[in-house]
Formats: C-alpha cells, structure tokens, sequence
C-alpha cells in the first residue's frame, strides 16, 4: 500500500510477464515469407499509405533467427513446404505465425496435386487473414489481433 | 495431303515431301504436322534456309490427346516467329504413345533447354539428346506427369524425404564440358528461396571462386500452382480468375491476353469501346508493373527510399482500379466479349490525378539514380547478353528491347488499334542491367502517353458483344424479363463453347510476349491451355548471364530479369 501511494502518478505496478508481452507486442520483427500475389499487398502495407510501422512492426527480418513473427504470404506447395517448416524451425521462442490469404489457409481455388491446402499442416498457424488477397487493412486487423493475443497469453498462464 | 495454303508450307513440302502429314491455315494461323523423325531438320530448315527465316522459338509445348479418337496419343508443338516480317508458323509433331521419344531441339535454340524440360516433367515425353532432360517444376521423386489426362488433378504426392535436404546440390545434375573445372576449390553456396531478393520463390545454387560465380543453376517450380490443369476442368470463363494469379503484378493485362485467344477461336470483334477501356487497363497495368519491378530491384541493390516513392504511385493507380473492377491486385475484369464494367468520368479524373504522382515519382526516383555513381557502377555492363543470345533463348519484350532489338506486338503485330496511337518503343543499346531498367522507365512514360491518348478519344457505345451465346446478360435483363434469365441460366450452367480448334495468341504484356495456346475439343472447356510465361526464358538464360559476375551482380541481374514466379511455375 505504501509503495502504490509513493509512486502514484508516477508508475504502475503489473507482473513481469505482462511487462515484456507488453513491450513484444509493440516490436513485432516479422519474417515476410512472401511467395505470392499476397506479398505485393504486403508490400502496399509496408509502404507509407498504410504504414505497418505505426503498430511497431515495421521491422521486416529476412532472417529467420531474428524474427519472431513468420508472416505466410501466398500459396506454398509440396516443393516449398519443407523449406517453410524449416524456417519456422529456426526460429526463436516466442514465435508467431500470421496465414496471410486463401492459399496460405487453405490452398484457397488450387485444389490440385501440387499445392498444400493449408500451412497449418505444418507449423502452427495464430491468425489466419481471409481474402485473395487479403486488403492491407486486413493485415494491419491481424497484427491487432495478435497483439490481444499475446496479451491474453500472458494474462493466461501465472 | 492438303492444298499448301502459302509459300512457307508450299516450301516446306518440297522440301521434306515425305515427311510433312498434313498443312493447313485457321484463324489466322498457319500450322504444319510434321513425321516426329526428321523434326530437327525440319526446324533447322525453317530458322537457317528458308525465307523469311523463323529465328526465334517463340514457344515449345505438349498436349495429351488421350480422349481423341484418331490422333496419336501426344503431340509436341512448336511455335516459331520470324523477327523481319512477323509471321508466325506452329509445327506440330504427333507422338504414339508406345514410344513418345522426339529429337531435341536444344542445339538450334537455347530457349528448348528449359522448354523441353517442362514438356518431359508434365507428360513424360522423353527428348533425345537433351543435354539435362530432368524435372523442372514437380519435385525429384515426384510419380507420374501431371498434364497427362490420366493423372487425377487432385492426386496429391508428398515430397520424398530427401528433398528436405536443402544443401542437395543441383549442380551435379548439369550438363559442364570438361574445361569447367576449378584449379583450387569452390564454395558451394545456396540463394533462396526464402531470400529477400528471390522474389519469393526462385533458388540458385551458385559454386563460387572467391567471390565470383563460377557456375550457377537456377531451381524453378516452388510456386508452380497447376493453372494449366485448372483449366482444362473450367469453363472458359472460369478461367479468368486464374489468369489475374499468373502475373499478379499486372493481372488486367493477363485478364486480356485470355480473353483475346478466346475470342480468336471464337471469331468474335469486341466493341470499340471495350477495345479502348481494355488499351487503358492493358497500360495501367503495364505502369504497375513497372513500378513494382523497378522499386523491388532498386530495394535489392540498397536504394529502399526509391521504393517508397514508386508505391505512392502505385497506390494511387490501385484506386483506379478498385474504382474500375473492385478490387486492388486480382481484378478478375475482363469478360470473354468484351469487359466487366464501364469507365466512369470519376475514374478518368483518378487516373489523372495518379499520372501527376506517378510523373513526380519518376521523376524524383531518376534524380535519385542516373547520375548516381553506386547506380551506376552496380548496373553497367553487368549481366551483359547479345542480340543473338537473346533472340536464341526467346526473349520478349523490354528485356529483348534493352539489347537493341525494336520487337514489341503493339507495333509489329498491332491488336486493339495500337496501330492508331502515337507512341515510341524504347530500345536499349548495351543489353545490361542499367538498360533493362531503363527501358522500363522510359515504357512507363509511354505508357502514360497511350493512355493519355485513349481517354481523350473513348468512344461511346456497349462494352459488351452482344451474342447471347457468349456474353452475359446486363443484371437488368436477368432479372426483368425471362430471355435474361434463360440466357444468363445457359452461360452459367453450360459455359461458352468455341468450334474445334487450336489458336494461338499475343499479346505484349508487361515482361514480353505472353502468349495463349488453346486446344478446344468444342466442348464447354478448353481441351489444353498452354500459357507461355514471358518470364520463363528470361530465367533460363539466368543462369548463363550470372556467370562470371559478383554474388552482388547476381542479385542486381535478378532484379533486372522481373522474374514474377506466379507466371513463370504457373
């Protein structure tokens, strides 16, 4: 009660580990996995109009030992997928996954011998984007929504 | 045997009497079915002896006529151009399917190389004397060919264990004569395709001395999405879609070369308003492009603030677009007989408003670069390739162009009235990196210029034929009266149905000369659809132009290519 009073106006007091979900969430590094036509949106949302920086995530890795956030864009096959899975192997804890369009979540309108349906085959998947592809603002609404999920994560577990 | 119908099959059958089966001219193509054992010959006779002499192969596919009755079981066709005169001539050679073996052509053209390769991985036609006949889009492992029409499309294979291997070197499997060794020993070093200047999908492995690149392979199919079997299951409409997906940074544009094959079998003139609104998203389209593939390779040589200018510009033509069809990037726009919505004064007045951007855009960005000296330095004399090179590995469009050779359809072989619009068609000198850039540059300012020109004389008048057995009715009618609907009801359920027949159609895209080979049986869904990628040989020839060069040179000379994988794997 002391402490409260002393540093009232001045600081607030909250867990550890809401402390550093709170600060992961607004310095997203995302590894921009990008095969398909949804990487030219995210090209659009990584441009000054829809400005992805302004949700901190502006920060695009192409090394997968620095990101934490594996941003799936476009359709991925039988000859790419394992080298997806190793890339998302690489990666560090604590780390995300974003399916970015139809394809990236469920093969989308290429149902045929050479295209996986669906990454979530093969790694785990935390928000998939509808859409073909999806609009910039759907991509800024995924990163939105994955940062309530990193904050309700770590409210989750004590 | 048939009549000769010109002087190039009237030639051909002097010459080889006992070999040419059958000639004959349709919609506006010339074909020739040739006995598969001389087919070198014949088409060595066509490129050197004849004239006009046929130097470029222009595109080299298979078909599966397992459901014909009387026709050997596959067939592979060529289709040749003559650069001097601009004519055009499909060779078509029948293979039994006990024995579906055929000659390479691989000594005459360099394009065949990679060509013959697809044909062998999708339909198991084995080419004598190819110096590397091996998969090239499917995985090694993979059981079966795909485009026979006995393979299930949906008939899924996962990837043998040992492809997951990413340092299994490909270079081994490449043909090198023996003066190609090293003195001390190489590095063997993998790029992509997770890499940031792989565009996506596209993987090489280079063996490096120093930092030199001593050999390199390029390894394609990671994006290869099945397009050509999608199609043969849709009907011709349906088969748009697919097409925005090809080359995504410029869908409009694939949108109407389809279209403009389908019309061509179907015999069919579109509106003069359609054709007009079809030269304005034709180049919009063009612009876009440009602009991604000039912005990404200028990100891949280290000059990111370039990138954010050319998409302030690109923004500005998406507005028009989602104004036009809905949509940013896969506009899905163009309709068989005509296109999907009409152009309102509205959009006329974004498009302006996009062409100031777009002039401050290029001209801040060639401030940035001309006379810079790192520019400059990286991209001269870099991935040099010759006339004679190029004209052999089959390049089109800007890239043909950079090295000096003045080939564009738009002039050459005018469709939609290009013929009525002033333009120029820039060529380069040296054929390098610098130039290949440039080119596009100086085609977006043209393009602007069309455009221009275009909204200033838009005819009024339908966008859409109005044949009700192939174009869709206006909702109005669908709704209001019971012809729209009965109409509206047999296009949907029963598709658009084009005679028998084979066509082949140009038109000139963003990256060159995309071109529609369909095979309709006179069903409701195109027998075969062959897509010939502009991009395909301009990757081929990859491999050879980084040669030599720095692993930097690499990365400028890819970016140079616009290597769009969508269009290239299909």
């Amino acid at each position: 009660m002391g402490l409260d009073n002393l540093l009232a106006g001045n600081a607030i007091t909250l867990k550890l580990k809401e402390a550093v979900a709170w600060a992961r969430k607004y310095s997203l590094w995302p590894m921009p996995y990008g095969t398909a036509c949804c990487a030219i949106e995210f090209m659009g949302v990584v441009a000054p109009y829809f400005d992805i920086s302004r949700f901190g995530a502006e920060l695009v890795r192409f090394s997968p030992r620095q990101s934490d956030l594996l941003m799936v864009m476009g359709t991925i096959n039988y000859k790419q997928a394992p080298i997806l899975k190793r890339i998302y192997d690489q990666m560090c804890h604590p780390k995300w996954v974003i399916a970015m369009g139809a394809c990236a979540t469920s093969g989308g309108f290429y149902n045929n011998y050479s295209v996986l349906q669906g990454i979530d085959e093969i790694v785990p998947v935390d928000v998939y984007i509808p859409g073909c592809p999806p609009r910039p603002e759907g991509i800024l609404n995924a990163l939105v929504k994955l940062q309530e999920k990193i904050t309700q994560e770590a409210r989750k577990d004590v | 045997m048939n009549m000769p119908h010109n002087n190039i099959t009237k030639t051909l059958i002097e010459k080889f009497p006992a070999d040419v089966i059958e000639s004959h001219e349709a919609y506006g193509d010339t074909t020739v079915i040739v006995k598969k054992g001389r087919i070198t010959d014949i088409l060595r006779f066509l490129k050197e002896e004849i004239q006009p002499s046929f130097e470029m192969l222009i595109d080299l596919c298979g078909v599966d006529y397992l459901q014909w009755k009387d026709s050997a079981r596959f067939e592979v066709v060529y289709h040749l151009l003559s650069l001097k005169t601009h004519d055009r001539v499909r060779v078509r050679a029948p293979l039994s399917e006990e024995d579906p073996t055929i000659d390479s052509v691989s000594p005459l053209w360099k394009a065949a190389d990679w060509y013959e390769r697809e044909v062998f991985d999708m339909f198991g036609i084995i080419f004598h004397r190819h110096p590397n006949l091996k998969r090239i889009l499917m995985f090694e492992g993979f059981e079966g060919h795909p485009l026979r029409k006995d393979y299930p499309a949906e008939k899924r294979q996962q990837i043998p264990t040992a492809e997951i291997d990413l340092l299994h070197l490909s270079l081994q499997n490449r043909h090198f004569s023996e003066t190609d060794h090293l003195p001390t020993r190489s590095m063997i070093l993998n790029i992509g395709p997770s890499h940031p200047a792989m565009h996506g999908a596209l993987r090489y492995q280079v063996e490096l001395d120093g930092e030199t690149i001593h050999r390199a392979v390029a390894e394609i199919g990671y994006l290869h999405r099945a397009f050509e079997k999608h199609s043969e299951s849709s009907t011709y409409t349906q088969v748009i879609p697919y097409t925005d997906r090809l080359n995504y940074l410029s869908s409009m544009m694939n949108n109407v070369g389809f279209a403009h094959a389908v019309e061509k079998i179907l015999g069919v003139e579109i509106p003069p308003r359609a054709k007009m609104i079809r030269v304005i998203v034709c180049e919009l389209s063009r612009i876009m492009d440009h602009l991604v593939c000039l912005a990404a390779a200028f990100v891949d040589l280290g000059a990111l603030t370039n990138f954010w200018y050319f998409f302030d510009a690109r923004e500005k033509i998406y507005d028009c677009t989602e104004k036009l069809a809905g949509a940013r990037l896969t506009t899905n726009y163009t309709r068989i007989g005509g296109v999907w919505r009409d152009i309102s004064p509205d959009i006329i007045t974004g498009i302006h408003k996009a062409f100031k951007v777009l002039d401050k855009a290029i001209l801040d960005v060639s401030r940035l670069l001309e006379r810079n000296r790192i520019f400059i330095d990286r991209t001269r004399n870099v991935g040099i390739i010759s006339k004679e090179d190029a004209v052999s590995y089959g390049y089109t469009g800007p890239c043909l162009r950079a090295c000096g050779v003045p080939y564009d359809i738009r002039k050459d072989q005018p469709y939609y009235d290009y013929d009525r619009f002033d333009f120029d068609v820039p060529v380069g000198s040296r054929g390098d990196v610098n130039d290949r850039l440039m080119v596009r540059f100086e085609e977006m300012r043209q393009s602007a210029k069309i455009i221009q020109q275009a909204l200033t004389r838009l005819p009024p008048g339908p966008i859409m034929i109005e044949d009700p057995k192939i174009a869709l009715p206006a909702k109005s009618n669908v709704y209001g009266s019971i012809e729209g609907l009965m109409n509206h009801f047999m296009i949907v359920t029963q598709g658009i149905c084009p005679p028998k027949g084979e066509v082949y159609s140009a038109t000139e895209a963003a990256n060159g000369e995309l071109g529609f080979y369909i095979v309709s049986d006179g069903g409701p869904r195109p027998y075969r659809v062959r897509c010939r990628p502009p991009c395909f040989p301009l990757t081929a020839s990859s491999e050879r132009l980084v040669e030599g060069g720095m692993i930097a040179d690499l990365i400028a000379i890819v970016g140079s290519l616009n290597i769009v994988v969508g269009e290239l794997d299909r």
